[in-house]
């Protein structure tokens, strides 16, 4: 299957034959919000080790596409695979796929009672048995590479925005996952700080991180993304290479978008 | 216009270099707050002096009567008043034991202090978290009930036994007050998660019982417990009266307790839940490590608000037939060698509440500074 295939291709038997690489499937997945159809008949799948950006206008149904990948949101019909696992209603399941899979959020959603390096050893030491002090060498691990190891002992609410960001990127890092899901992780910044962030994020990109991006940082889907995807009105409308992408956008919703988000 | 006591800066600085200056002496300093917060506007400066002249009229009246005036000792109101025309705290003196004790016998009492001792250790663990062997301490906190029943009922162990219904004054208010303070907190918090539950069975059987509980008066409740539960436990087991009593204090605690840890759930950001989710951690773990310390802390003021009401609710039970210290000190007043001293008992006992509740507010504050973790 190429990187350039449209929504009418991947639609069809075709994507049931999960192949050996794909660490997402998503097979005609429905979810409604009351009476409000937020996804329709999405359909994805996802290699292991790709970079995907999602973007999209709001109300698109980009986030709630990435929220169900670990159940956040829940879907109401098609299948979902993650890491060969089905997500169903099994918590067991469910609490396998998110040991895998690392969330960052547009707020942080940092735990503001705790230490950075406690945000950061709480996941590892609670869900994943580490003892303490291997836990924290680990978080220092991962505090030195997002750049604020000096910042442990503090808490969140002493830190920057995007300092923030960077330690529940750590923290996320901590939980050892497979898959790391980006849920617009620089609209709540100032514009000083965006760059910290997209800096530790392309960073992570180069580890060889399988990423889920939803983002209007569009110079990030440029450098970072192998696949980009356009969502409106709870549907994929177009996916491509980057360079793709925004040099020929095939459908008139994907030029209108980026006409107005690249104008100014 | 100008500013006398603001010296103009001699030198100007190049854009990006201003140093941060100290403030101007007009913002600072006792004479800055004296003339901002008494005497800021012509209204203020009139209460000031409303203020300052009720002090005048009543404190040194009552510190004479309190303490100048005051006989500290005496065998009868007729004594003291020979002696001076203030308070006869001889009354209280003579009365002390039954005030503290109630009607424990007195050989005993040692039994009363030893639970009261142990009970400040098992605070201890509780209150300060920087106690050394901490685990351990609050190991022996939750087998202190059990360790004080014994001590103060006795009936095994050698000691011997003391009835419930010898249990009165101060300690009958502290036993009732601890009890309901260490068990409405917790089943407040279970109350409160069972609200927000997503199973609408174990909703509703919290919801029925919060409401029920908050729409109910205490005295009807410890009436219930007093007469009604007899009725429904088997004929011939004897279900002790202050046990009885310290249930319903604990249940109607703890539906209060409920609806302000609700508050207090209520204010913690959906993202909270789902940074807990997504991390993979299970229902009990997010709330016990990331939810509830958020939560409680935020409840603090409307925990201790309960604890301090509770506290000075104890004295209900007067209405079912124990002699609590407020009790007791009614009782008293009916001596004919002491008639008229109403005053001096009900200061007595107002004073002692205070205290205990200036107490636990002070705690409160301090752990609030304590828990404090953002700018």
């Amino acid at each position: 299957m190429s990187d350039t295939q449209t929504v009418a291709d991947s639609n069809g038997p075709l994507q049931s034959s999960k192949g050996k690489d794909d660490i997402i499937v998503i097979q005609h997945l429905h979810k409604w919000y009351g009476d409000f159809h937020v996804l329709k008949d999405v359909n994805l799948t996802v290699k292991s080790k790709e970079r995907i950006v999602v973007c999209g206008p709001s109300g698109s149904g980009k986030s709630t596409l990435i929220r169900c990948i670990n159940r956040l949101e829940e879907h109401q019909r098609g299948d979902l695979f993650v890491n060969g696992i089905e997500l169903t209603n099994d918590l067991k399941n469910i609490d396998l796929i998110r040991r895998e899979v690392g969330m960052v959020f547009q707020h942080f959603n940092l735990f503001p009672h705790l230490t950075v390096l406690e945000n950061c050893t709480l996941g590892p030491i609670w869900v994943r048995q580490t003892p303490k002090k291997e836990a924290e060498e680990t978080a220092m691990k991962y505090l030195e590479r997002v750049k604020i190891p000096e910042q442990a002992k503090k808490f969140p609410g002493q830190l920057s925005g995007g300092q923030q960001q960077r330690v529940a990127i750590a923290r996320s890092l901590c939980m050892n996952p497979k898959i790391m899901l980006f849920d617009e992780p620089t609209s709540a910044l100032d514009p000083e700080m965006i760059k910290e962030v997209l800096d530790t994020m392309i960073e992570l990109a180069e580890t060889g991180m399988t990423m889920l991006v939803v983002t209007h940082e569009m110079g990030f889907a440029k450098t970072v993304a192998d696949r980009v995807i356009f969502m409106d009105g709870g549907e994929i409308i177009e996916q491509n290479k980057p360079h793709e992408f925004f040099e020929r956008p095939q459908h008139e919703r994907t030029k209108l978008f980026l006409s107005q988000i690249l104008a100014h | 216009m100008t500013y006398a006591d603001t010296p103009t800066p001699a030198t100007t600085y190049p854009p990006g270099t201003h140093p941060s200056l100290p403030p101007p002496a007009s913002e600072v300093g006792p004479i800055h707050w004296i003339r901002v917060n008494l005497f800021g506007s012509v209204t203020n400066s009139l209460l000031t002096l409303l203020a300052i002249y009720l002090l005048y009229k009543t404190i040194p009246p009552l510190i004479h009567w309190m303490f100048v005036d005051a006989a500290y000792t005496g065998a009868s109101r007729n004594e003291c008043l020979e002696k001076a025309g203030g308070a006869c705290w001889a009354f209280i003196g003579s009365r002390l034991q039954l005030f503290i004790y109630g009607f424990y016998p007195e050989p005993e009492r040692w039994r009363v202090d030893l639970s009261a001792i142990l009970l400040l250790a098992a605070l201890v663990p509780v209150l300060y978290d920087r106690v050394p062997h901490r685990g351990k301490a609050l190991i022996f906190t939750a087998l202190y009930p059990v360790i004080a029943g014994v001590l103060l009922v006795g009936g095994i162990l050698g000691l011997e036994h003391v009835p419930t219904d010898k249990f009165g004054g101060l300690m009958l208010n502290v036993i009732i007050g601890v009890t309901g303070i260490a068990f409405s907190l917790p089943i407040g918090i279970l109350l409160a998660l069972g609200r927000q539950s997503h199973l609408p069975i174990l909703r509703i059987i919290c919801v029925s019982f919060i409401e029920f509980i908050r729409g109910v008066p205490l005295i009807t409740l410890l009436f219930v417990a007093a007469v009604m539960l007899s009725y429904f436990v088997p004929p011939g087991t004897n279900f002790d009266l202050l046990v009885r009593m310290l249930i319903m204090v604990t249940l109607f605690a703890s539906g209060y307790m409920a609806e302000v840890i609700r508050g207090g759930l209520q204010a913690i950001p959906k993202g909270q839940y789902e940074a807990a989710d997504s991390m993979g951690l299970k229902y009990w773990q997010a709330m016990r490590l990331i939810v509830l310390p958020q939560a409680l802390k935020i409840s603090i003021p409307g925990i201790v608000n309960t604890f301090i009401a509770l506290y000075k609710d104890t004295t209900l039970v007067i209405v079912i037939g124990r002699l609590d210290i407020l009790g007791i000190g009614r009782s008293s007043l009916a001596d004919s060698k002491w008639n008229g001293l109403s005053t001096e008992v009900y200061v007595f006992v107002a004073i002692f509440f205070f205290v205990s509740c200036f107490l636990m507010s002070r705690y409160s504050l301090w752990l609030e500074k304590k828990l404090h973790t953002g700018h």
